[in-house]
This record gives structure tokens, C-alpha cells and sequence, in this order.
């Protein structure tokens, strides 16, 4: 079939529609070819398949073609039921034909050559009735435990697979995993333009799906193991490790919902899609702070998610209460959501596509883990990390902003326990418990922000039944004071400055009545002088009159000399 | 023996025992062929005027094939006395055939 008259076209794709699978395979499945997905019992093959028909009617208007070979129409509806489809509708409207081939060996004796026209006449007549583009083969192998003649059987599944690829039905052909093979009855060796596998591995008794794209002829193809998730919506695959570091990075500030501590962020809070770190000891207030800052997402309007590895949805929402954060309206309007599961309930990959299928879902701008640690207990610190890269990257994609909280065990280990991830952090707070004169008080560090000049002072950090509230701790000769020593601090600082306030009244008092005695000093020296003026002044009036009174005498004896002398002469 | 496509021949008497049997062919392939007439051949020689024999041709009914489950051509369907058996093949193997249909042989063997 080679060496056809082929242009230079690539190789077209049908897109499955399943969230992922179609970014590892580049576009979707080899259209007009077949593909064969192995894997173990149980590994989500037929699920895969159903789901590549279902895509194919609903969202790209192929119809499809399911034969079934292991489970008969009604069960498989009824398994699809569970993920939210029906099969019945679908099969109503003739976007989809469902054809279950029972093979029992017990029911069939052979007798003389034979071939399998019966299965192509059926496979045709449901083409036909739907006009089928897709079609998937679950799992042709049955065959090979119901008929005895091999030889015949593989030379009608080549001639199968040859029928559909000339009628250019894409496809898809199941095949359970056998022993150092990708199928029991070695299918590869008909389907040999891509093979898909899915596989379960089960680490530490938590179980983990991956599917790995094998092989695709004509196709580049992300050759890692991914890893997948069967949930409500059926399956998902999260190629998360093909995330580049091109996101986008908004200057927008969001607030903490504390304002005290927006005030040490610039005075803004968070910037949008950055991711922070919340790390501390127990009963150091990482929860609560989670809640103010989920608090304040939900006041402003916004979506978010809250993943909870330690306490439940009940529980939060009343232990917040204590401190003033009522979060039960928002969840009752819908603007926030609780996932809640302990960390062991699966492995970290699938928790990472559960947490992906849930943000893919809801669609949040914020997003909280409580405890990040948790994970610690499923996977090693290499593996936590490689999760929490894909997931950050992730949720830079999107522009959420995410807010972990890390127990940190030891205090002196604090720095170093989180030393695995802190280079994914862009803002790191540090609550630390201070143990001072018998009791314990929790400050704030504010380790690092990146993108801002931030304060990086110590706060100290309050939980009260009004919310967090952040305080400026005192240092008096080099130590920081915190809980009582502070107020004590404090009210040692009032003292001292009333004792001050007194003293510089009483200085002034003094002052005044000194004041007060040196004005009467003068006065009475004025007095004196005026006493003293007068004094002068009655003496020298005294001189004038006894002058006066002395010319007086005299003109008077003058005039009795000059009548003496009138007399003498007259 | 000619091949005859969804026609039916009976056999003269109805007895309590009857059988009922159907073969799916595809087209006259030479299987086919052969299996139409080796199942007349049976039928005479085991279950004589006991039987009824259908031969659906698919190619021309092809949506009677998923009803009775045909996978394989040509197709012996017994559909009574019950319970259905299938038997696979050109019915060249008349021992597998008769134990397929689960007819006793009454005298001796084949």
C-alpha cells in the first residue's frame, strides 16, 4: 500500500475530544487508520473507546460504530450512564450503533472451513445504518478464545483491518496487555499505525493510570507516560509536562484579604497568578490565612477552589467561623468550592489530575492546597516537586492564583523542609511560633516576594475573633518582642511617657513660680526706686522753698535797706 | 443440489420431534455451496422428514445477522428443539456436525 500517489500532506488527525490525548498525539488518532489501545484488565480501554465515539457524534458530527465482543449494549450504556452519557439517545438518533458479537465457545462447534463474512456483513450493516466515520472493535480478541482456527482467524482480522482502512474508518481496536507482549494475541501486528497503552501502577498501595503513546506512524507524539483520570467526565489526560515556561505574568495585585499584610506586599497584595507559600508549624494559622485570602477572592467576585487534605468541608467552614470568616454564603452562592480527601486516597499523579479536572471544572481565579506536606505521605520529595512544577506551570497558564500551605515539623528545619520547592514560590510567608517568657506567639516573616519591594519586617501575627490581624512587633536592644513581653513593652513605653509628660508639668510649674517671684522682685525694687524718686524729689522741693524762702528774706531786707536809705535821703 | 436462497424446504411429515434448522451463507462461495449440501445430506440420512432447513443468504438479509448472532459464515443455527446451537463451517465434519446438533445416532455409527 505504499507508494501510493501521496502528496506532502501530513497525516490527518481525528481529534478524540478527550481533554489531553488529543495534545500527546498531536491532533487525535490516525484518521482512516486503525489504533489499538492495550492495556490490563480494568486499565480504562473501553471507557477510551466509548469516549472517542461519543466525541466523534456530539462534537464533530462523525457517528460511530461500537462493537462489542465483551459486553452487551445494555451493560455498556449503563457503564456510560455513569459518566454522564447516553448511549440509548445517542444510539436513538443514529449517531451511534451499538453491535454486541456474543462469542461463546460452548455455543459453537466447528465443523469444516468457514470464514468470517457473518461478522463483516454485520459490521457493515451498522456502518450503514449511521453512516458511520468511526468505529471501535472492543475487544477483537475474544475471538481468538472462541475459534479454534487460528490460522483462519488471522488471515481474516488482516483482511479486516485492510476492509476498514480502505472503507477510511478511523479505528479503534482494544487489546488486553499479554505476557512481554502489548497484546495477548499479538493485534499489533495488524495495527501497526499507532498503539496507545494504558497501564496501572500501583506504588506504595496507591494506584496511578499513565497512558503512553507507543507508537504513531506519520505522527510526532509525546512519548512520556501521562498520566489519566477516569471521573465523572469520563476520561482525561493531563500532558502537563509539555508546559513550557510561557506564562503570562500580569502586574495585577490582588489582595490577601489581610490587609495589614497587602500593606507589607506594596500595599497591593499578591500578584495575580504568582504562587504562595504558606509554610509553618501546627496551630500556626496557615488554614486561617488560607480562608482570609479565599474570603477575599469570593468578595471580589471570584471563583475559587479549596483542596483540603486534612480537614473537611464542615470543619473548615466552622473552625473559620471562630475567627470572624464566614465562608458558607460563598460556598452557597457558588463562588467557592471544597474538595476535600486525604492524600492516600490515590497517587500524587492522579491527585494532580483531579486537581487539574477540578480547575478545569470549576474555572477559578484562586486556588488553595491545605497542606501542600500532606503529599509528602504519597510520594517522595523529587516526586512532590515534579507534581507541584507541572501544576504550577499549570496554573500560570491560567492566570490563578494559587496559595499552598506547608506544615513544617521541626523550626529549625522550616528553611530546609521546604528548600525542595521554594524556587517554584513567588511569595513566601513564614509563620513562626516565638516561644518568650513562657508562651507562645506566632510571627510573620514575609521570606520573599518576588517582582516587588516588600517589607521584611517582622510582624507579629494575631489570630483574633475578628479575623488575623498582623501587629508591628517592638524590638527594644535587639530583641523582638512579642505576646505579653510586647504589651508589657508597650505599657512600659506609656508609663515612661506620662512619668515624662509629669516631670516636664512640674518643670513648668516651677518655672512659672519662679517667674511668678522674680516679677515680684522686681516689682518691689520699682517700688523702691519710686519710693526713693519721691523721696528726692520732696528734699529737692525742699531746697527750692527754703531758696525761695531764703530770697525771700533777703529781697525783704533789701527793701527795708532801700526805705532806709529814702529815709535818709528824703 | 441447488442453493436456495431464504427458501424453505419440508420435509413431508411434522412429528412430535422437529427440527428446525437455519443456515446463514454469504453469497455462493464455494463454502457455502458445500454447506448447503452437506446439511441436505445430513438431514436426509439422520432426520429424515424431521426437519426444516431456512438458508438466509447475508449478503442479501445482511441485518439478519446480528439476531441470531452470526459471526462466522456459513452458520448452522439450530433453533429447536432448543437449546439454540451453532454450529461453524462448511459442515464437511459430519461427526462434529452431529454431535454440534446433538443427534443421537440411533444404529451404530456414522
Amino acid at each position: 500500500m505504499a507508494g501510493t500517489a501521496q502528496s506532502l500532506a501530513q497525516l490527518e488527525k481525528c481529534p478524540t475530544g478527550i481533554p489531553g490525548l488529543d495534545e500527546i498525539t498531536a491532533g487525535g488518532l490516525p484518521r482512516g487508520r486503525p489504533t489499538l489501545i492495550c492495556g490490563d484488565a480494568g486499565s480504562g480501554k473501553t471507557i477510551l473507546a466509548m469516549q472517542f465515539l461519543v466525541h466523534g457524534i456530539i462534537e464533530y458530527n462523525e457517528p460511530g460504530v461500537f462493537i462489542a465482543f465483551e459486553e452487551n449494549a445494555q451493560d455498556l450504556a449503563t457503564n456510560m450512564a455513569s459518566l454522564g452519557v447516553d448511549v440509548h439517545q445517542l444510539c436513538a438518533e443514529n449517531g451511534l450503533a451499538i453491535d454486541w458479537v456474543h462469542v461463546d465457545a460452548a455455543e459453537i462447534e466447528e465443523a469444516g472451513e468457514y470464514d468470517l463474512e457473518g461478522l463483516f456483513i454485520r459490521i457493515q450493516c451498522a456502518i450503514q445504518q449511521t453512516g458511520a466515520r468511526r468505529i471501535v472493535l472492543d475487544s477483537i480478541e475474544a475471538l481468538f478464545s472462541t475459534l479454534k482456527n487460528q490460522a483462519m482467524l488471522r488471515s481474516e482480522l488482516q483482511r479486516l483491518f485492510r476492509w476498514l482502512k480502505d472503507q477510511q474508518l478511523t479505528a479503534v481496536v482494544t487489546g488486553e496487555r499479554g505476557d512481554g507482549r502489548l497484546t495477548r494475541h499479538g493485534l499489533e501486528e495488524y495495527v501497526a499505525d499507532c498503539v496507545i497503552c494504558l497501564d496501572h501502577e500501583v506504588v506504595n498501595q496507591v494506584s496511578t493510570r499513565h497512558v503512553r503513546v507507543i507508537k504513531y506512524r506519520g505522527s510526532v507524539h509525546g512519548a512520556n507516560q501521562y498520566p489519566f483520570l477516569i471521573g465523572k467526565s469520563g476520561f482525561s489526560v493531563f500532558p502537563i509536562t509539555s508546559v513550557g515556561l510561557e506564562c503570562p505574568a500580569p502586574s495585577e495585585q490582588i489582595s490577601s484579604g489581610i490587609s495589614p499584610l497587602d500593606t507589607m506586599l506594596r500595599g497591593g497584595g499578591f500578584f495575580r497568578g504568582s504562587t504562595i507559600l504558606v509554610s509553618g508549624g501546627a496551630g500556626t494559622g496557615k488554614t486561617s490565612m488560607a480562608a482570609h485570602f479565599v474570603r477575599a477572592a469570593c468578595q471580589r467576585g471570584e471563583r475559587a477552589l479549596y483542596f483540603a487534605f486534612e480537614e473537611s468541608q464542615a470543619q473548615i467552614i466552622r473552625n473559620m467561623r471562630s475567627i470572624s470568616v464566614d465562608l458558607a454564603p460563598w460556598v452557597e452562592r457558588g463562588l467557592l468550592q471544597f474538595h476535600s480527601a486525604r492524600p492516600s486516597l490515590c497517587g500524587l499523579e492522579t491527585h494532580l489530575a483531579m486537581i487539574l479536572a477540578a480547575v478545569v471544572e470549576f474555572a477559578p481565579r484562586v486556588l488553595v492546597l491545605d497542606p501542600l506536606s500532606d503529599f509528602l505521605t504519597v510520594g517522595s520529595h523529587g516526586e512532590v516537586k515534579g507534581m507541584l512544577t507541572r501544576l504550577i506551570d499549570f496554573l500560570k497558564m491560567k492566570e490563578i492564583t494559587a496559595l499552598f500551605t506547608s506544615l513544617t515539623l521541626a523550626e529549625h528545619a522550616t528553611e530546609q523542609s521546604e528548600a525542595g520547592i521554594s524556587s517554584l514560590i513567588d511569595c513566601w510567608l513564614l509563620v513562626r511560633n516565638l516561644e518568650q517568657n513562657g508562651e507562645r506567639n506566632r510571627a510573620l516573616y514575609l521570606l520573599k516576594s518576588r517582582g516587588m519591594a516588600h517589607s521584611t519586617q517582622v510582624r507579629e501575627f494575631l489570630l483574633t475573633d475578628k479575623g488575623v490581624d498582623l501587629v508591628d512587633v517592638c524590638v527594644s536592644a535587639g530583641n523582638v518582642m512579642t505576646g505579653s513581653a510586647r504589651r508589657d513593652y508597650e505599657a512600659g513605653q506609656v508609663e515612661e511617657a506620662l512619668r515624662k509628660k509629669e516631670e516636664a508639668a512640674r518643670r513648668e510649674a516651677q518655672m512659672q513660680r519662679k517667674r511668678r517671684d522674680v516679677e515680684a522682685q522686681i516689682e518691689a525694687l520699682r517700688r523702691q526706686l519710686e519710693e526713693e524718686e519721691r523721696e528726692l524729689m520732696q528734699s529737692m522741693q525742699k531746697v527750692v522753698e527754703i531758696d525761695e524762702r531764703a530770697k525771700a528774706e533777703r529781697d525783704a531786707m533789701t527793701r527795708s535797706r532801700q526805705q532806709d536809705m529814702v529815709g535818709r535821703s528824703a | 443440489m441447488t442453493v436456495v436462497d431464504s427458501s424453505e424446504m419440508r420435509a413431508e411429515e411434522d412429528l412430535a420431534e422437529s427440527w428446525e434448522l437455519r443456515l446463514y451463507v454469504a453469497g455462493q462461495t464455494s463454502k457455502s455451496v458445500a454447506a448447503v449440501a452437506n446439511l441436505h445430506q445430513l438431514c436426509d440420512k439422520h432426520l429424515k422428514g424431521q426437519y426444516r432447513i431456512e438458508v438466509i443468504d447475508l449478503l442479501r438479509q445482511p441485518q439478519l445477522a446480528a439476531g441470531d448472532q452470526i459471526l462466522a459464515v456459513p452458520t448452522l443455527v439450530r433453533k429447536l428443539p432448543p437449546p439454540l446451537r451453532r454450529i461453524i463451517g462448511d459442515l464437511s465434519n459430519t461427526e462434529r456436525v452431529l454431535v454440534g446438533l446433538d443427534i443421537r445416532l440411533a444404529s451404530g455409527k456414522e
